[in-house]
């Protein structure tokens, strides 16, 4: 077995002999010179991936103010920071928007602004204490000006995402991105092949207290981030860095439209090649790692899988899923990733960069499960009436004004000879005919394209769909699209009135 | 060849493009069009020996007419070429060379799908 240490490791970088490879360049190296010749060969591989981390943030000091100040809320360029903690540390989360420009400037933004420079404006409330007398203050300050920038993010670095797609009939806006109705487009995130996690999955190297490329800086792995779930093969790590080594080619602020703000990060972490097991697996190919085509368009946490597919098939551009062929398009850098990787390689080669020993490695076993949830919420079917009236196309106006006066509600559910719902009118529609005149029969006047829910759905989810279209009652069908109950903006109200109708 | 027509309100009920199509025998293709009662906003694709024409045709009914020589532009300093313009544009505009998000404006109907995309809002569409 051919083995070193991290130490004879380091004393090459420390006598500049040390050869260094990125994760990219490794699997031809092994299937050449096998696991044992690739020890010998490669001392450290450097993984990179640059891509929207939100679940990033920065502890700031901003130093004593005179009379002194216990902060309660802060703003920065108007975006809230926890003030919760201490005197006058603040936290700031990338995903927090700001009270004037919403998510188009947020947490994120304000730490690219910080790292390119700029001076910030703090607004901060005090609480008023003996001690702390002050109760507000007003100053701008740069990134030298505080005392610690430190970035402390709870999960960055996934060891691999599900790609995203849409079945639903309209594009939605996501943290994937824009996707395209009936499965337009797949989008995915990650760098595959350059992955740091998925070029040590087992965790012989990475750990807590690994020292890695944060955005630039030397920063270090706390541990396994939130949701950290190894089984699964989602991995996740915590890092802290700090901000003012950082550099704003690897930090990067970005909007989601109809989402919210992120972070893109650049993060890299070095694997020393230490025996043949970490050979083996640091020359993973993008072709062994596999990730499920999610559906975004169920608005459900449990959202369903549409394929199986792997990096290279994601990176080709086309992905099948069933009898379509789908375009695909990343939504982070494998540019970024690239360079995350190489600019990692050139700082070791150079000696700048020496690996730290883990003091523990990331557990193998984490949690992902979904949120306990201890108030119960209601489904459609318990507020849904059950009493509908509906019409076939082929009734006239007037017969469907009959029906309306006899329905409880002004909207009218148009099916078809099984059942099937095809259409809707409304006392408006039928206002109309009787004032244009002309119009005599109920198919001349129908909405064909309805929206409508299941008993089964979330009320939340039926309000935003009432919400998102501007209108005011669903039909409810069953699976075969049968309509079975009416849903009405009144039924919410209800609701919220705390009236659980029949 | 795109040109971008704007098209006012006094004019906007004519039959303008059929119009020009008859004096010139230009093939255009509408790759983009907004009209509604008041005014309008149309993209067309000319071939480039019959651009001149339609131009001054259209200019004669009355119609503000623009060469879209480059529909779409992208801040570098902003692009991190992370690829969500790529998938979505309905006209290829955009496609990787060697994990670069490279652009070929000339395809743009400026549609604006990418702009609301770019997650770095580093698109943006001329003359909008």
């Amino acid at each position: 077995m051919a083995e070193k240490t991290l130490s004879e490791v380091n004393e090459r970088i420390r006598d500049g002999s040390v050869r260094v490879v990125t994760a990219e360049e490794m699997p031809s190296i092994v299937d050449e010179l096998g696991p044992a010749g690739a020890v010998r060969e490669v001392d450290v591989v450097t993984t990179g991936t640059f891509g929207a981390m939100c679940s990033s943030g920065l502890f700031l000091n901003l130093g004593h103010s005179d009379p002194p100040i216990k902060i309660g809320r802060a703003w920065l360029n108007k975006v809230e920071a926890y003030g919760g903690v201490a005197a006058v540390d603040l936290f700031l989360g990338a995903t927090q928007p700001s009270i004037d420009r919403g998510i188009e400037y947020g947490g994120a933004h304000v730490m690219e602004d910080l790292v390119s420079g700029k001076a910030i404006e703090v607004e901060a409330e005090g609480v008023g204490t003996d001690c702390y007398p002050q109760l507000g203050l007003e100053t701008t300050l740069r990134l030298e000006d505080f005392n610690q920038a430190t970035m402390v993010n709870p999960r960055n670095a996934y060891q691999r995402y599900n790609a995203a797609t849409n079945s639903s009939q309209r594009t939605i806006h996501t943290y994937m991105g824009t996707l395209l109705p009936r499965m337009g487009n797949v989008h995915y995130s990650g760098a595959g092949v350059l992955n740091p996690i998925s070029n040590d999955p087992s965790f012989q190297y990475i750990g807590m207290g690994v020292r890695i490329f944060l955005a630039g800086s030397q920063g270090y792995i706390i541990g396994s981030g939130t949701q950290h779930n190894p089984q699964a093969g989602f991995a996740t790590l915590m890092v802290t860095g700090d901000l003012k080594q950082m550099d704003r080619r690897f930090l990067r602020a970005a909007t989601f439209t109809r989402y919210g703000s992120s972070l893109y990060l650049g993060i890299g972490v070095p694997i020393p090649i230490l025996n043949e097991r970490l050979a083996l697996s640091t020359a993973v190919r993008d072709r062994d790692i596999e990730v499920p085509v999610v559906d975004y368009g169920v608005p459900r946490r449990d959202r369903p899988s549409m394929a199986k597919v792997n990096y290279e098939q994601l990176k080709s551009g086309m992905v099948r899923i069933g009898r379509q062929e789908v375009a695909t398009s990343s939504l982070s850098s494998l540019l970024m990733a690239r360079e995350v990787a190489a600019t990692l390689k050139g700082s070791i080669e150079k000696g700048e960069f020496v690996l730290t020993q883990p003091v523990a490695p990331l557990s193998l076993a984490g949690s992902a499960r979904p949120m306990k949830q201890t108030k119960e919420f209601p489904y459609v079917e318990d507020v849904m009436s059950r009493e509908v009236v509906s019409v076939t196309e082929d009734i006239s106006v007037a017969e469907a004004a009959q029906a309306i006066i006899k329905s409880k509600f002004d909207h009218l559910p148009v099916v078809n000879s099984a059942g099937v719902l095809c259409g809707i009118i409304t006392t408006w529609d039928i206002s109309k005919a009787v004032a244009d005149g002309t119009i005599s029969q109920v198919s001349q006047i129908m909405t064909r394209n309805v929206f409508s829910t299941t008993p089964d759905q979330p009320i939340e989810l039926a309000a935003r769909t009432l919400d998102t279209h501007s209108i005011s009652a669903l039909p409810v069908v069953d699976q075969d699209g049968r309509v079975i109950g009416m849903l009405s903006s009144n039924h919410l109200s209800r609701l919220f009135a705390g009236r659980r109708p029949r | 060849m795109k040109l971008l027509l704007r098209v006012a309100p006094g004019i906007v009920r004519k039959p303008l493009i059929a119009s020009v199509i008859l004096e010139t025998g230009a093939l255009v293709n509408i790759e983009r069009a907004s009209i509604d009662a008041v005014s309008g906003e149309i993209v067309l694709d000319v071939s480039q020996e019959k651009c001149r024409q339609v131009k001054d045709a259209l200019e004669r009914l009355g119609v503000d007419v623009i060469l879209l020589e480059i529909p779409v532009i992208r801040d570098d300093s902003e692009c991190v070429h992370c690829g969500a313009c790529v998938a979505i544009c309905p006209t290829g505009t955009f496609h990787f060379e060697d994990w670069r998000v490279v652009g070929e404006p000339g395809r743009c109907v400026q549609c604006g799908a990418c702009v609301t995309a770019c997650p770095h809002r580093a698109l943006r569409l001329v003359l909008k």
